[in-house]
């Protein structure tokens, strides 16, 4: 269970270069930081209880890429991921995520991922925040991950594999993570595509109840053992896609087994 | 060395006049602009850069090093006068440069060369294209001209070039775009954005110019500080009050109503940093600023409370 120390205890605790004004050069806000993570932690420790298993994999400093599946049709499993290191990590980590282009064009979204670390999933941000030891959250399913339905929240959609070729450019460990409960928490039923356009979001999706909200599901994430992709990152495509698969498969392995365990564990521990 | 300073009468340009005389250079110096009390042995010449009297300058005078800070900004001049000041300025100065025997010239630019956009790199480096030029066409001779004095560098291999791409600055001299934008008491934004901004104390700038001057790297190079700060904590720590308004409503009283006269691409500069990597003049030159972003911040403010703003 997470640690109940105060937010702001955690957040002065980060290995973050701030300045005396609590920013650092990337424009993270320690003052930001606590709001957004008093939010996270209402919804990680009450909301869905989230259960955090393989945290002691995670590095606690040094560069690394937290890299799984999308589950849900919002960012609750980013959000997630972000709080359980923050909550479980000895000391507190900042993931930072890699968003979506849209995130930093919408007023209050752009301001907020700013100034939490979500930035702009550019690679060239990716670069810099990995050559500065800091911590990427990389979702490879894309945007097409968090469409994905009710019925098929534990498939895998296809993964990019441009992390790959950063994670090998940089010597990134990648330490693969399993999401579970998104697409219970928010059951897809369809995506509209056209209001999404209209909005300015990739597609807005639509649950048995309308609004996408998120209901109270328990909600678990998976961390395994690092893995680190030695080369140069300018392989050939049939080279990064057999890591990348590596990777998938792990993730894939990772969501099976989380699974099983759940089903023992509702089962009163039969097999 | 002899050193012409283009633009002498500029707030960052006295400074580097001062810091060159200082040191040990001659140093003298164009502008249409009159600089009272000039330090002794600084020449001035009232005339226009782009007319035959600066010529008979380089010849009269034959400088080894050329700074060129006589460039505008979309806030100061409009039109085409900006064009002609910024980019026929730079031609005339490097044709007057190539002619006339000078070792050296250091194009004094802008790091807004960049651009700003949502989907920019957070961090631009010295050999990213200007991006966003569309929006704010109100940049493109400023661009134009960082571009043409960039091309020297291959045009005129024997002319030592250093382009430098120079963050925003505040200082006693209370000018530049972003003293100009926090100048207000309120200071409008666009609600649900807060850029970053990068900025030098004034003397870390000129320190900057003069550095280029001295150990002559060629090439293009970002200048700025370490920290960016978002916009919101700037107005605030100077004193004033941020205003954020809805982007359509900012939009219909931009230069109405007390609110300042920027052009309607500027506003995208007030959604999204323009922030510059400045590793690479670090390790040319050893340049390393004084004053950090957290005490450029009180100095300036504490030029408010002396009452040395208007």
């Amino acid at each position: 269970m997470a640690r109940h120390d105060s937010v702001t205890a955690l957040v002065d605790r980060l290995e973050l270069p701030f300045n005396a004004l609590g920013v650092d050069r990337y424009g993270i806000s320690k003052k930001h930081l606590v709001v957004f993570f008093t939010a996270l932690g209402f919804l990680y420790r009450w909301y869905f209880r989230v259960a955090a298993h393989g945290v002691e994999h995670v590095p606690p400093r040094g560069r690394c890429m937290l890299v799984g599946n999308h589950s849900g049709g919002v960012a609750t499993d980013g959000a997630m991921v972000l709080a359980s290191m923050l909550f479980e990590m000895e000391p507190p980590r900042l993931a930072q995520g890699m968003a979506e282009k849209f995130l930093n064009q919408l007023p209050l979204s752009s301001l907020w991922t700013s100034r939490t670390g979500q930035f702009t999933g550019l690679p060239e941000n990716a670069i810099r925040l990995l050559e500065d030891d800091r911590m990427l959250m990389v979702f490879p399913e894309g945007a097409r991950g968090t469409a994905k339905l009710y019925n098929e929240r534990y498939s895998l959609v296809d993964f990019g594999t441009g992390f790959m070729r950063l994670a090998m450019k940089t010597r990134t460990p990648i330490v693969p993570f399993g999401f579970l409960g998104g697409g219970a928490a928010i059951p897809t039923v369809k995506n509209l595509y056209g209001l999404g356009k209209l909005v300015g979001v990739p597609y807005v999706p639509v649950t048995p109840y309308l609004l996408p909200l998120p209901l109270p599901v328990p909600l678990e994430v998976h961390y395994s053992p690092p893995m680190l992709f030695e080369g140069t990152g300018d392989e050939e495509d049939q080279v990064i896609q057999a890591h990348v698969a590596q990777v998938k498969d792990r993730i894939s392995r990772l969501i099976e087994d989380g699974r099983a365990a759940r089903h023992q564990r509702r089962n009163g521990g039969a097999a | 060395m002899k050193v012409l300073v283009m633009g002498i009468s500029g707030g960052i340009a006295r400074l580097v006049a001062i810091g060159l005389r200082e040191r040990g250079h001659e140093v003298f110096g164009i502008d249409r602009r009159p600089w009272p009390g000039a330090p002794r042995g600084v020449d001035v010449y009232g005339v226009d850069l782009r007319k035959r009297a600066a010529e008979d300058i380089f010849r009269r005078r034959r400088p080894d090093v050329v700074i060129h800070l006589a460039t505008v900004n979309a806030l100061t001049a409009h039109g085409e006068e900006r064009s002609r000041i910024n980019l026929g300025g730079t031609r005339a100065v490097f044709e007057h440069a190539l002619s006339h025997g000078v070792e050296h010239v250091v194009f004094v630019g802008r790091h807004t060369y960049y651009g700003a956009a949502a989907d920019s790199p957070l961090y631009h480096t010295e050999d990213e294209p200007p991006q966003a030029l569309g929006a704010f066409p109100e940049l493109a001779d400023l661009v134009a001209a960082d571009l043409y004095a960039a091309n020297t560098l291959w045009r005129n291999p024997k002319l030592v070039t250093t382009v430098l791409r120079l963050c925003y600055t505040l200082g006693p001299s209370r000018m530049g775009t972003l003293a100009t934008f926090v100048k207000p008491k309120r200071v409008p934004m666009v609600l649900g954005y807060d850029p970053l901004f990068q900025f030098l104390w004034e003397a870390d700038a000129a320190e900057a110019v003069i550095l280029a001057a001295e150990k002559r790297p060629r090439g293009i190079f970002n200048v700025a500080s370490c920290n960016p700060l978002p916009l919101a904590t700037i107005v605030r720590q100077l004193g004033r009050t941020p205003l954020p308004l809805p982007e359509p409503l900012l939009l219909a009283l931009l230069g109405r109503a007390g609110f300042p006269r920027l052009p309607r691409g500027a506003v995208e500069h007030i959604k999204y940093p323009i922030l510059v990597d400045a590793g690479a003049f670090r390790a040319a030159t050893g340049f390393q600023h004084r004053v950090d972003e957290v005490e450029t911040l009180r100095k300036y403010r504490s030029l408010f409370a002396a009452g040395e703003l208007p």
